[in-house]
């Protein structure tokens, strides 16, 4: 869409465009280049020896099985961070879509925290699971579990996948609310007089009709769970114990700054940049369908 | 509501009221364990109920700091820094991004759509995935340990030009007309008509940005080296991983409140314009 009226004038709008091309070209452009330009080099660890070394860097990371455990710890770590949040929120949101009274009290309940930063959502909840002192820990214990995020792989993850959940909660509670909101009353008024009682109601009707904000909020899910989840396992496992929690944006950060492994960092890098693209677009093509201007 | 039955509506609160508690209670154990002395959070279990040290821990993270060889830096320094940062990300993107799409909607001319695009594909890429390179851009740059590092490099968004070039796309083409037929400059119709009619995108726009701002962990992590530039954020996760061999976890866990405490005030009182602000900005 274009607008009829516009004003002209030569230098105005390059100058009004300057301050965000500039960041972008600097900030943006020169580093995602640089990435895929060191992604086919390989350097010297210990000088500025580098030589082009083709896809050697690709190969090296697509032959190596830690790259691929990653791979498959990142989809299972983002299926799981997806489907306990989505569940878990659009039963709250079907609740307080339900309740008359307390509605806005309850939503006002569930939205902060999305204000708290990831890596301080990692704190509190090694807090609450610390071996030590936690008194999560000290209850799962009192219950026969032994509980030690430190040690336990599985444990680790879970964990993380908890901490990450809660952070993300109110994000995909306030999209499934304002998508149950929007569903015409009408239609459900007229199946409950044709004798549909509220399971039947959900199942058939608002289910269906909330497929499509379900659908957006499974990919920002992802997306969150590939990338907004730094700071979690960053505050909270660093990546371990061993290997249990090194998702692939973590590893990118641990082989590149950690491991001064430049090249295969990079290569890393362009890896992810695909995979996001990929998930932007689809991302994108779903929003042109559903907005229209 | 189709029907009314007493005991649905009762479960419905019920699963409202256990999902709170349940989302409430890290936040609620951890400012439990701010009130309490160091001796008493180390005894297992740990109280449920707030304790009498409220004032001296915060106190003492807010002036002194951990203290005891490790972070000598007073909590309010890092809140200082996070507030600077906040405040820079959400103005500095808000500014640039208003411009920008002002040019790109306003105006006719070459490589338009070019810049268009440009644009555009920053939202495909996130800082995470490109960390290496950025980093060694603004150390090149000369902007490590330094607020411009901090903020400038975040403050190209893609999401806000968006925004703004939906809602200058939806203002009548009239109101131009009026301005060109009374002579008015294209500065001036932006400035007296365009910015006002933007108030509530800004502020809906503003309050997302700030909380992101606020909250970056990663980026300040990498280009800051000197405690003097640490954000709130980062001092606790630090002080978090020492937290094994100097166990003040009611320090740590003053700082933590400290951190969540200004973005979590802005959601609750700017609620309206935060929802708005995430629907809009689909973050």
């Amino acid at each position: 869409m274009e607008k009829r009226v516009t004003f002209n004038e030569r230098f105005l709008p390059y100058l009004l465009v300057a301050p965000q091309i500039i960041i972008t070209l600097v900030f943006f452009f020169w580093p995602s280049g640089q990435a895929i330009w060191q992604s086919v080099l390989l350097e010297d660890a210990f000088g500025g020896n580098s030589k082009f070394v083709w896809f050697d860097n690709f190969s090296h990371l697509l032959a190596d099985p830690a790259y691929f455990a990653s791979v498959r710890l990142t989809f299972v770590f983002s299926a799981l961070v997806a489907a306990i949040g989505l569940a878990f929120s659009l039963l709250l949101a079907v609740m307080a879509d339900r309740v008359i009274r307390g509605a806005t009290a309850y939503k006002a309940l569930l939205v902060w925290p999305y204000a708290v930063a990831p890596a301080v959502a990692g704190v509190l909840w090694g807090f609450l699971f610390n071996p030590s002192v936690g008194i999560v820990a000290w209850l799962l214990g009192g219950i026969g579990i032994e509980f030690n995020y430190v040690i336990s792989g599985n444990q680790a993850l879970l964990l993380v996948v908890m901490a990450a959940v809660w952070n993300h909660v109110s994000y995909n509670f306030l999209f499934f609310l304002a998508g149950l909101q929007s569903i015409p009353r009408s239609l459900i008024e007229a199946a409950a007089i044709d004798g549909a009682g509220p399971g039947r109601r959900f199942w058939d009707i608002v289910f269906p009709l909330l497929s499509p904000t379900g659908f957006f909020l499974l990919v920002i899910n992802i997306l969150y769970a590939f990338f907004g989840t730094f700071g979690v396992i960053d505050a909270l496992t660093k990546g371990g114990p061993g290997q249990a929690t090194n998702i692939l944006v973590y590893k990118v950060y641990n082989d590149g700054f950690r491991g001064q492994d430049l090249g295969g960092s990079s290569a890393q890098s362009v890896i992810l940049m695909l995979i996001v693209i990929a998930l932007t677009f689809v991302q994108f093509r779903f929003i042109e369908r559903r907005v229209h201007y | 509501m189709v029907e009314n039955r007493p005991i649905v509506t009762f479960l419905s609160h019920l699963v409202l009221i256990l999902g709170v508690l349940i989302i409430g209670f890290p936040v609620w154990m951890t400012f439990v364990a701010s009130t309490h002395d160091q001796a008493t959070m180390l005894r297992s279990p740990v109280p449920l109920l707030p304790g009498p040290y409220l004032f001296e821990n915060y106190r003492q993270v807010l002036v002194e700091g951990f203290g005891r060889g490790f972070s000598e830096t007073p909590i309010w320094v890092t809140l200082m820094n996070s507030m600077v940062m906040a405040l820079g990300v959400a103005l500095g993107k808000v500014a640039i991004s208003i411009i920008s799409a002002f040019a790109i909607v306003y105006f006719r001319f070459p490589l338009r759509m070019w810049f268009f695009w440009a644009i555009f594909v920053t939202l495909m890429l996130p800082v995470e995935v490109r960390i290496v390179p950025t980093y060694g851009v603004v150390a090149d740059l000369g902007m490590l340990d330094s607020y411009s590092g901090l903020i400038i490099p975040l403050i190209a968004s893609a999401t806000a030009t968006f925004l703004f070039r939906q809602f200058f796309l939806s203002v009548p083409d009239e109101l131009t007309e009026a301005a060109r037929v009374d002579g008015a400059s294209p500065l001036r119709f932006f400035w007296d008509i365009l910015l006002p009619m933007s108030r509530t995108s800004i502020a809906a726009l503003f309050v997302i940005q700030f909380i992101y701002g606020w909250n970056q962990y990663l980026w300040p992590l990498l280009i800051t080296t000197k405690e003097s530039f640490y954000t709130v954020v980062m001092a606790v996760t630090r002080q978090s991983n020492a937290v094994d061999s100097a166990p003040s976890w009611n320090l740590l866990m003053a700082m933590a409140m400290l951190a969540m405490l200004p973005p979590v005030l802005v959601v609750i009182f700017m609620q309206r314009q935060f929802v708005r602000g995430l629907v809009d900005t689909e973050k």
